[in-house]
C-alpha cells in the first residue's frame, strides 16, 4: 500500500505509457482481430483497472510533482498528481476497464479502420486523457488535449466511407479546435505577465478581477465546447451516433468528464479564488443545458442520439452543481460549497459508469440487429436477456431511482439547493428554488427518457421480423457490461465511503470542507441527519422484502394457479407490433410541452392518400439561430476574399512584388 | 577626371550597361533575343567580377568569375535555346501592360531602388558601392519583367536575370558571397532551369500552349455550397 502511495505519480505515468505502448503494439499485426481483440484490448482493460486502483489508493495522498525529460528543448513537461487528478484518473481507469473489455469482443473485421489502427487510436485516446489529468503546465496540457481531440476524431470517423460520418467528424473536430483555441488563450491570460506557462506560475500570478474573469470565461468556453454545454453542444448528437459504441462510451463517459476536470482545475486551482457570480453563469448555462438536453432526448428516435442528448443533460447537471459550488464558495458558505462540489464529482463518476453502460448496451443491440432506429426495434429482452437486464440496471440508475447510484448524486445536489436558504445575496436566494425545480424537472424527464429508451428497445413485440435473428452479446462484452453494472450498484449502495473520499478531494482542491456528521456507514446524511438522510442499504432491504412479500402473497392468494394468457390485450383480441407505442408517440407530449425549444417540421398525408406516410422532423433551433448565420458569415467573408486568388501567375508575382516594395519602403 | 581609376570606371560602365540591359529585357518581346540579352548580361557580370577580382586581389572572385562564365554565359543560354527550339516558342504574346507603360513603371522602380540603396551604400565600405543601387534596380526590373510576361519561357528568363541582379548586388556590397553560398546558388539555378524545362513540357502537354493564362482554369472555383445543417441534425422519423 505504502509503496503505491510513495510513487503513485510514477505508477500513473507508467500505466499511461503502457496504454500508448499497447496502442503501438496494435500496428504489429494491424489486420488481426484475434491479436488486437483478444490480447491488446484486455491488456488495456487491465491497465485501466490498475490505474483505478492506484488512483483510489492515492486519493488522500499529498500532491506530488515531477518534471519529465521529454518535450521540446528548454520546455520540459511538468506533471503533478493531486487529489483532483486522482479522482478523475479513478473515473477514467474504472470506466475504461469495462469499456476496453467490451471493446475486445466488439470490434470486428470490415468495419472501417483496420483493427490495429483502431487499437492505436483507442489507446492513444486513453493515454492522452490520462495525461491531460496529470499535466502541470500549459504546454503539456495542450499537447495532451489536442492528442485527445485528434485521436477521438479518428475514432469517430472509423467508418469514414460514409459521408454522413465524415461530416459528423468534421463538426466535432471544428468545435474541438475552436474550444482548444479558447483554452490556449485562457492560459495566456492566466500567466499574468510572467510568461511562465507552468501551472505553478499561474497559481502564483495575481490577476486583476477583469483579467481573471476573462480567463474564466475563455476557459468556460473552451471546456464547455468539449463538455457539450448548450449552445456548443451541436457536435455531440452528431459524433456519438457516428462513432463505434465503445468509442461513444469512452467519449461520453470519460472525455466529457475531462472537460469538467478542466473547469475545476482552472477555476479553483489556477485562478485561485473564483468570484461568486461566475458560479451563477455556470449554474444558468448548466441548468439550461440540462433541461434542453433532456427535452431533446425525449423526442429522439435514434437510440445513440438519444443517449447523446442525455449526456448533454447530465453534463448540464454537473456544471450546475459546480456553479452552485462556486456561488456558495464565493459567498463564504464553505460546507454547502463542498456539498455541491461533492455532488458534481459524484455525478461525474456515476455518469461515467452509467452512460458507458448504456452506450455499450446500444452497441450490443446495434451489432446483433444492425439497427439504431428505435422504430425498428422492440422485444429484444427475449432475444438478448443478458444485454437487456444489464442495460436495465443502467437505465434505472440513469433515471435516478434508488438504490442505484444516479439517485445519490442528484439527491446530494438537491440537498445543496434546498439547504441554501440564507445566501447573503437576495437575488441568488430568489433563483436557487427555481434551480432546484429545474434539476428536479430534468431528473424526472430523464426517468421518462429512460422508460422510452428501455421500453421501446427491449420490451413489447419486435417491430421487424429480422429481430428474431438477434443474438445475445458474447462473453467479453458481457464481462464489460457486468463490470459497469457492478460499479453502478456499489456506487449506489455504499455512498458514504465515496463521499468520505470526495470530502478529502474537495478540501484539497478548493479548501472548502464538509463537516463530518458522525453518521454510521449505512446512513448518508450530508449536513445534519436530522434534516435529511438517506440509507441505500435500508432502502434496498425494504425494496427486496416488499418484492419478496408481494411474490409470496400473490402465490399464496392465487394458490400457484398460473394462467397463461397473451400479454397486454386489455379486451382487444390480438395485438400486433404496429399497435405498440412508438418512440415518436412516446415523445409526443414532450414535443408539445416544450414546443418552443424545437423546430418541428411535419408532413401530414392527405386524407385520400392510399399509402399515407406521416413524417416529423425535429431539429435544433440553435442550429438555425446561431450556426447557420455564423456559417453564412464565414462563407460570405471567404467569398469576398477569393478575388485575391486570381489563378494568374502575374497576379501572384505582383503580390510578392508589392509586398517586397512595401517592406523595403518601411525599412527606409 | 577626379582621379577615378580606370578599372573602377570600367566597373561602373558595366553596371550602367547592366541597367540598360534590364530595360532592354523589359521592352523585348522576342524570346530568342531575350535569351541573348540574358547571355550578354552574363558576359557583363563575368567582366565585372574579373575586374573586381583583379582590383581587390581576392582569390575566390576569380573562381566566381569562372563559374559565371561557365554557367551564365554558356550553359544556361544554351539550355534555354535548346528548349526554345524544341518547344517552338520564339515570340511572346502581347504583354499584360504595353511597352511604354512598362517602361514608365520601370523608371519609377529604378528611382525607388536608388533611394533604397542610398543608406546601404553609405554603410558599405567597398569601392563599388555606387553600383548597389543598380543591382537593386536590376532585381526589381526583372521582377517587373516576370510580372508583365505571359509566356512561361520569358518568366524563366526574368527569374534568371533577377538572380544575376542578386549576384551583382552581393558582389558590389561585400565583394561577393562566400564561395559555398555561391556554389549553392549556382546549383539551385541550374536545377531550377532543368525542372522548369520539364515543367514546360508538361504545361504544353496539357494545354497545347505555353501561355500561362491557361493555368487560370486550375483555380479553385469560388461557388461553394452554402451552409446547411447536417442532414442528421434532424431526428426525423416516419411511422
Amino acid at each position: 500500500m505504502t509503496l503505491y502511495i510513495d510513487s503513485s505519480l510514477r505508477a500513473c505515468l507508467t500505466l499511461i505509457g503502457l496504454w500508448a505502448l499497447i496502442g503501438v503494439a496494435g500496428l504489429l499485426r494491424p489486420m488481426s482481430v484475434g491479436f488486437v481483440g483478444r490480447m491488446l484490448f484486455p491488456l488495456g482493460a487491465l491497465c485501466g483497472l490498475a490505474l483505478a486502483v492506484v488512483a483510489v489508493t492515492s486519493l488522500g495522498a499529498p500532491p506530488e510533482q515531477a518534471v519529465l525529460k521529454v518535450g521540446l528543448p528548454d520546455l520540459p513537461m511538468h506533471v503533478r498528481r493531486d487529489a483532483l487528478a486522482s479522482f478523475f484518473l479513478l473515473l477514467l481507469g474504472g470506466s475504461s476497464a469495462g469499456i476496453s473489455i467490451f471493446a475486445a469482443g466488439y470490434f470486428r473485421r470490415g468495419e472501417g479502420t483496420a483493427p490495429g489502427l483502431l487499437c492505436l487510436q483507442y489507446h492513444l485516446f486513453l493515454a492522452s486523457m490520462g495525461f491531460v489529468l496529470l499535466a502541470d503546465d500549459a504546454y503539456a496540457f495542450m499537447v495532451a488535449w489536442e492528442t485527445m481531440a485528434v485521436s477521438s476524431y479518428f475514432l469517430v470517423t472509423t467508418q469514414h466511407a460514409l459521408g454522413e460520418i465524415r461530416r459528423a467528424g468534421f463538426l466535432y473536430l471544428l468545435i474541438a479546435h475552436v474550444g482548444a483555441i479558447a483554452i490556449l488563450l485562457s492560459f495566456g491570460v492566466m500567466q499574468g505577465g510572467s510568461w511562465q506557462f507552468t501551472f505553478d506560475a499561474m497559481r502564483g500570478a495575481h490577476l486583476t478581477p477583469y483579467w481573471a474573469t476573462a480567463a474564466f470565461l475563455l476557459a468556460l468556453f473552451g471546456f464547455g465546447a468539449k463538455a457539450g454545454l448548450v449552445p456548443l453542444h451541436v457536435w455531440l448528437p452528431e459524433a456519438h451516433p457516428a462513432a463505434p459504441s465503445p468509442v461513444s462510451a469512452l467519449m461520453s463517459g470519460a472525455m466529457l468528464k475531462v472537460a469538467v476536470y478542466g473547469v475545476l482545475r482552472a477555476t479553483f486551482d489556477l485562478l485561485g479564488k473564483p468570484e461568486w457570480w461566475w458560479g451563477l453563469v455556470l449554474l444558468t448555462i448548466g441548468l439550461f443545458s440540462a433541461v434542453y438536453g433532456v427535452a431533446f432526448a425525449a423526442v429522439q428516435t435514434d437510440m445513440k442520439r438519444l443517449l447523446a442528448w442525455s449526456s448533454i443533460e447530465n453534463l448540464g447537471i454537473i456544471f450546475a452543481a459546480v456553479g452552485l459550488g462556486i456561488v456558495f464558495y464565493g459567498v463564504g458558505m464553505d460546507s454547502l460549497a463542498a456539498l455541491a462540489l461533492i455532488a458534481a464529482l459524484y455525478h461525474s463518476l456515476n455518469h461515467a459508469f452509467i452512460k458507458s453502460l448504456l452506450f455499450l448496451g446500444t452497441g450490443a443491440v446495434l451489432h446483433s440487429t444492425g439497427e439504431r432506429n428505435l422504430g425498428r426495434l422492440g422485444g429484444l429482452i427475449h432475444r438478448m436477456p443478458w444485454v437487456a437486464w444489464l442495460t436495465l440496471v443502467g437505465a434505472l440508475a440513469m433515471a435516478g431511482l434508488p438504490p442505484l447510484n444516479g439517485f445519490v448524486s442528484e439527491w446530494l445536489l438537491l440537498q445543496a439547493f434546498l439547504f441554501a436558504h440564507e445566501v447573503p445575496r437576495t437575488f441568488v436566494n430568489m433563483i436557487l428554488p427555481i434551480g432546484a425545480a429545474l434539476v428536479a424537472l430534468s431528473a424526472a424527464l430523464a426517468a421518462y427518457v429512460m422508460v422510452k429508451f428501455f421500453g421501446v428497445i427491449f420490451l413489447g413485440q419486435p417491430r421487424e421480423s429480422a429481430l428474431a435473428r438477434a443474438r445475445d452479446a458474447g462473453v467479453l462484452e458481457r464481462i464489460g457490461l457486468t463490470w459497469l453494472v457492478l460499479g453502478c450498484i456499489s456506487l449506489g449502495l455504499l455512498p458514504t465511503y465515496l463521499i468520505g473520499a470526495l470530502r478529502i478531494v474537495v478540501a484539497q482542491f478548493s479548501g472548502a470542507a464538509l463537516p463530518r456528521t458522525g453518521a454510521p456507514w449505512w446512513l448518508l446524511a450530508p449536513l445534519a441527519h436530522r434534516q435529511a438522510s438517506y440509507s441505500a442499504p435500508i432502502f434496498l432491504i425494504a425494496l427486496m422484502s416488499s418484492v419478496v412479500l408481494t411474490v409470496l402473497l400473490v402465490r399464496r392468494l392465487y394458490h400457484y394457479r398460473v394462467r397463461r394468457a397473451p400479454a397486454w390485450d386489455g379486451g382487444f383480441g390480438r395485438l400486433d407490433a404496429r399497435m405498440q407505442d412508438t418512440a415518436e408517440g412516446f415523445g409526443q407530449p414532450i414535443r408539445h410541452i416544450f414546443g418552443a425549444l424545437f423546430a418541428v417540421k411535419r408532413d401530414l398525408p392527405s386524407a385520400f392518400d392510399p399509402s399515407p406516410r406521416y413524417r416529423v422532423f425535429v431539429s435544433d433551433r440553435i442550429w438555425q439561430w446561431l450556426y447557420v448565420p455564423l456559417g453564412t458569415l464565414v462563407q460570405r467573408t471567404a467569398d469576398t476574399l477569393t478575388w485575391v486568388q486570381q489563378g494568374r501567375i502575374s497576379a501572384y508575382l505582383t503580390y510578392s512584388f508589392t509586398t517586397l516594395i512595401v517592406l523595403l519602403a518601411l525599412m527606409l | 577626371m577626379t582621379g577615378t581609376p580606370l578599372d573602377l570606371q570600367l566597373l561602373n560602365l558595366c553596371a550602367a550597361l547592366l541597367l540598360l540591359l534590364s530595360f532592354a529585357m523589359l521592352a523585348q518581346r522576342r524570346v530568342v533575343t531575350l535569351v541573348s540579352l540574358l547571355a550578354i548580361q552574363g558576359v557583363l557580370l563575368f567582366v565585372a567580377t574579373l575586374l573586381l577580382a583583379w582590383r581587390t586581389g581576392e582569390r575566390h572572385l576569380y573562381l566566381s568569375a569562372a563559374l559565371t562564365l561557365a554557367l551564365k554565359v554558356l550553359l544556361l543560354p544554351w539550355l534555354l535555346h535548346r528548349l526554345i527550339r524544341r518547344l517552338q516558342v520564339y515570340w511572346d504574346t502581347e504583354p499584360l501592360l504595353n511597352i511604354s507603360g512598362t517602361m514608365l513603371v520601370g523608371l519609377l522602380v529604378v528611382i525607388f531602388a536608388f533611394g533604397l540603396a542610398q543608406p546601404i551604400a553609405a554603410l558599405a565600405s567597398t569601392a563599388t558601392r555606387s553600383a548597389i543601387g543598380i543591382a537593386v534596380a536590376v532585381i526589381l526590373l526583372s521582377f517587373v519583367t516576370m510580372i508583365t510576361r505571359r509566356k512561361a519561357m520569358s518568366q524563366v528568363v526574368g527569374f534568371l536575370s533577377m538572380e544575376n541582379g542578386l549576384f551583382f548586388g552581393a558582389m558590389s556590397a561585400t565583394y561577393g558571397m562566400p564561395m559555398i553560398v555561391e556554389f549553392g546558388v549556382a546549383l539551385d539555378v541550374l536545377v531550377a532551369v532543368l525542372v522548369l524545362g520539364v515543367f514546360f513540357f508538361q504545361i504544353r502537354e496539357q494545354f497545347d500552349s505555353l501561355d500561362l493564362h491557361h493555368l487560370e482554369s486550375l483555380k479553385e472555383s469560388s461557388t461553394s455550397s452554402k451552409t446547411t445543417p447536417p442532414v442528421s441534425a434532424q431526428s426525423g422519423q416516419e411511422h
